[in-house]
């Protein structure tokens, strides 16, 4: 019985300063929905407009087709996961997760079974007569967790929630996480600034900037075909190069000031005349050579072994610093101070307006364009 | 847009406690003020200021109000924060103990305390004959100015220990460290870098125990003879034996209020320029002393902690003496608590039940302020807290007065009553109060209320099934300290009181005035067993086993 989330032309302000102006989104029924940004672009301020702590100063929220702006947050049959978890100190791990099905009156037996089956459910049934403080943080977050959707709730939020985990445990949780949601089948949306978190965990992601949301899609849409030059540039690693367009009737190529020609397919009809463009190519973008084979012209400064691949950093001609992913060879490293040669993988890489605020290829999957 | 509903308990509730507020502080200092410009001819009229400074009999009561209080400021310092220094960074033997007898002796009403050194050092006291018969010296005159400094340094000194003591426990081990690294050790490390990182805390300190001397009455009163304050001189013109005199109080209440007042913000100014926040990760840790200095700071410490506590031991040894009518006599028995709680029946259950509904009262309205003050900041909140902290300020002979004068006629005919009395001490407590519900308060993260809405709970479950809760062990350690602070209560209550709604720390100040000694030391035992009962309860409670007033 989860639900869907309508948002039309949010507005959030404290008094002149304006955080959100006009945005809209649209989160479907059962999806695992992140909000990815940097700090203070927005993401928890919209998630907190949804719970209802912040005041909506313009603008419809729905839940299907019930508007909930002046709903009580205590009304809205949300579970919220929070940050610093919010365990109520005073009371055991039982009466933490007990505390929301009591509010709603359930009689006792059943408030027994519910209890009893998220705290299994969340695998911290051993625990159950434990004062808060008394667990690791890992198991806070099952609390937390357990708390919140044990009521039942039409949404589950999650701010941030893994922020205060070590590494390893984050990973863990992440997958935790996932799991149970796919299995409790509720309509999620979650906070992060982890980029590999969300890509990890979620079914979409909306990645916020300054308020506005740049791109909406699944992992791999935002990966590989990134609406912007800021989505390309949150989102995993890239490299920035200038370029020029050219283009002859049906044919078109990218010209590096190095020299390097890209055939370049798939352009957008828009977009096809002569101009100054942005390429964003990833460091597992390129192909390296050390013979001399018409590539942009680089010297290797130094490189990182990390087991499966090999890092290199290298800078061009004009002094830019590169950085270049490979798959590690049973071979030596290639030594610093050796010349290579880059050519990239034309399908891979993304090519933008010379101002980085559109993406001039084909293939560029982004709902926020559907919904605006 | 969303709209909170325009009247929820909340806004009911900030109403209801600012007209309280306005009622019984506003209107009575409006009545203080009032009768202050009013002339001997009934006109608005300056004379009476002009009379207090005109005349250096009333003058010099200013002049010898400062005198004490700022050399008890600055000898309680001198005194405190060595010792809170040698306690806290270095092991003293028995220093469980040592804290006990400190906090006693911060609890106690300073009049006992000065009453015991009369009956010590005083003209027939018995350290003073003492000497006399076995070396034929006299001692120094205990009365006056010596007198009430003595008294009130070895009474006030535990609050500097208690406060410093506190920002010691916040100070980082690792700027201590890195001070010696850098080449400053020892005293001057002590100097440098300690006293610098307590500034704030000293300031504070300072200014607590500058409005408590200002404001003290009984010692002055018991143990000033000719040497004539400030406090004193309202009181007497007030209720005096040589007639009455309202707006001559009054005028000399506005003048207390003016200083206190401009003390107040001028440490507040200080305080500001000083401020920065502090967390140890982790705290200093006691050393072993060496040597010579071992030895000080063992002799230091016991000293001034012995000094501060004979008093509270030779009360309870007098009240198991024999006595004559004033006199005492040889031999020992109960005999003195069994007449003086028969003349004053009324006493000690005056006591429970003045006490207990003032402090009942004051850790209600001081939690929902709190709240309201953290949670609900507006401007109608502000106003609340800013009049809150008012009597902070106020010395309390003047908080009984003003309430005396807008309460002495139809229709709040309030005087004589138990109500007068509650009011006066929650007015006084309240400050206080709130000022540590505060700090609990902003220690909850804001979240977990969230958390309790967001299940389901309404605002008034969540207040008082998570916020509440979370806050109690914190309000009944401030409780605790409240209800010692009301039963030793004594400046306000001695103007208010009457035959019927006399308490305790009344009824030995009762006794003490007509000279029955004996009486007096029972009663000001049972008074110290109440206490340390009290404090004993506190340290059940209290998780940090911290004290702060």
């Amino acid at each position: 019985m989860s639900v869907n989330i309508k948002i039309k032309n949010a507005v959030k302000s404290y008094g002149a300063n304006t955080i959100i102006s006009g945005l809209s989104l649209e989160i479907h029924a059962g999806e695992f929905f992140t909000l990815l940004g940097p700090s203070g672009c927005g993401k928890t301020t919209l998630l907190r407009m949804i719970a209802g702590f912040n005041t909506i100063e313009g603008g419809d929220f729905y839940f299907n087709d019930k508007r909930i702006n002046l709903i009580d947050p205590s009304k809205r049959n949300i579970g919220m996961v929070f940050q610093n978890y919010a365990i109520f100190p005073h009371l055991s791990v039982k009466g933490n997760v007990a505390f929301g099905l009591k509010n709603r009156k359930y009689p006792r037996e059943r408030i027994e079974t519910e209890t009893q089956k998220f705290l299994e459910l969340m695998k911290i049934d051993e625990f159950k007569n434990r004062m808060p403080d008394k667990l690791s943080g890992g198991q806070q977050q099952r609390v937390a967790l357990a708390r919140a959707l044990v009521i039942q709730p039409d949404v589950l939020l999650m701010d941030e929630p893994l922020s205060n985990l070590d590494a390893k445990l984050r990973v863990e949780m992440r997958f935790a996480i996932k799991e149970i949601q796919n299995r409790v089948g509720i309509t999620t949306v979650y906070v992060t600034h982890d980029q590999e978190e969300a890509m990890a965990i979620s079914d979409r992601i909306a990645v916020m900037k300054d308020g506005v949301i740049q791109h909406i899609g699944t992992p791999k849409d935002i990966y590989q075909r990134p609406a912007n030059l800021f989505v390309s540039t949150f989102i995993g690693k890239t490299n920035v190069l200038e370029a020029q367009l050219a283009v002859e009737g049906a044919r078109s190529r990218l010209l590096f000031p190095e020299g390097l020609e890209v055939p370049l397919d798939g352009l957008r009809e828009e977009f096809r005349k002569g101009q100054k463009v942005i390429v964003s190519v990833r460091p597992e973008e390129f192909v390296i050579s050390t013979e001399p084979n018409g590539g942009l012209r680089t010297v290797v400064d130094s490189s990182v072994f990390l087991g499966l691949n090999t890092h290199y950093f290298v800078h061009l001609d004009s002094d830019q610093q590169v950085e270049i992913i490979q798959e590690s060879m049973i071979d030596e490293a290639i030594a610093a101070g050796s010349m290579i040669y880059l050519t990239v993988k034309p399908e891979k890489i993304n090519v933008f307006t010379e101002d980085g605020s559109r993406n001039i290829l084909d293939g560029v999957n982004n709902d926020k364009n559907e919904e605006a | 847009m969303a709209r909170k509903k325009l009247f929820d308990i909340w806004t009911v509730l900030y109403i209801a406690i600012f007209a309280v507020y306005a009622l019984f502080l506003l209107y009575p200092m409006y009545s203080i003020l009032r009768n202050s410009v009013i002339g001997e001819n009934g006109k608005l009229s300056l004379e009476w200021f002009v009379k207090f400074f005109s005349a250096k009999y009333y003058s010099q009561t200013l002049v010898h109000s400062f005198d004490v209080t700022i050399w008890t400021t600055l000898l309680t310092l001198v005194i405190g924060v060595p010792l809170s220094y040698f306690y806290n960074m270095y092991e003293i033997r028995g220093k469980g103990l040592i804290q006990v007898l400190i906090i006693l002796c911060s609890m106690s009403a300073p009049f006992i305390g000065a009453y015991a050194w009369i009956q010590l050092l005083g003209r027939a006291g018995i350290v003073t004959t003492f000497v006399k018969s076995v070396t034929g010296l006299t001692l120094p005159n205990i009365y006056g100015f010596n007198g009430i400094l003595l008294v009130l340094t070895l009474q006030l000194f535990p609050l500097v220990f208690l406060y410093v003591s506190g920002a010691l426990k916040n100070i980082d081990n690792s700027l201590l460290e890195a001070s010696d690294n850098l080449g400053c050790s020892g005293i001057k490390r002590f100097f440098k870098v300690v006293i610098p990182l307590c500034m704030p805390t000293i300031l504070a300190a300072s200014l607590l125990v500058f409005m408590r001397a200002f404001a003290d009455f009984g010692t002055p009163l018991l143990i000033g003879e000719g040497y004539r304050v400030f406090p004193v001189e309202i009181y007497t013109q007030f209720l005096g034996e040589t007639g009455t005199n309202f707006s001559f109080a009054a005028a000399i209440s506005v003048i207390a209020i003016v200083i206190t007042a401009a003390f107040f913000l001028a440490q507040r100014f200080l305080a500001k320029r000083f401020a920065f926040t502090m967390n140890a990760m982790h705290p200093i840790e006691r050393k072993k002393a060496k040597g010579i200095f071992n030895i000080f700071i063992h002799l230091y410490t016991y000293l001034v902690v012995g000094l501060a506590f004979l008093p509270q031991v030779y009360i309870v040894y007098q009240s198991f003496q024999n006595t004559s009518g004033k006199l005492f006599k040889p031999g020992y028995s109960l005999s003195s608590y069994q007449t003086s709680i028969k003349r004053m029946s009324d006493a000690i259950p005056n006591t429970f039940i003045i006490g207990g509904i003032a402090l009942v009262l004051v850790v209600l309205i001081a939690i929902i302020i709190a709240y309201l003050v953290v949670r609900r900041s507006n401007v109608v909140t502000t106003a609340i807290d800013t009049m809150s902290m008012l009597p902070y300020i106020i010395p309390g002979s003047v908080v009984g007065i003003a309430l005396v004068m807008a309460f002495n006629k139809k229709p709040f005919m309030l005087t004589g009553t138990v109500a007068i009395m509650v009011i006066a001490l929650c007015i006084r407590r309240l400050p206080y109060t709130i000022r540590s519900s505060v700090a609990i308060l902003q220690q909850i993260p804001i979240t977990i209320e969230e958390a309790s809405i967001s299940l389901g709970a309404s605002k008034m479950k969540t207040f008082f099934g998570i916020t509440v809760p979370m806050m109690s062990n914190g309000i009944i350690s401030g409780a605790i300290i409240s209800w010692v602070t009301i039963i030793t209560e004594l400046s306000t209550a001695i103007i208010l009181y009457n035959s019927k709604t006399i308490t305790l720390t009344l009824a030995v100040y009762t006794f003490v005035t007509r000279g029955n000694y004996g009486y007096a030391a029972a009663l000001a035992t049972v008074l110290t067993a109440l206490t340390i009962v009290s404090l004993l309860v506190f340290m059940k409670f209290s998780k940090s086993k911290e004290i702060t007033f």
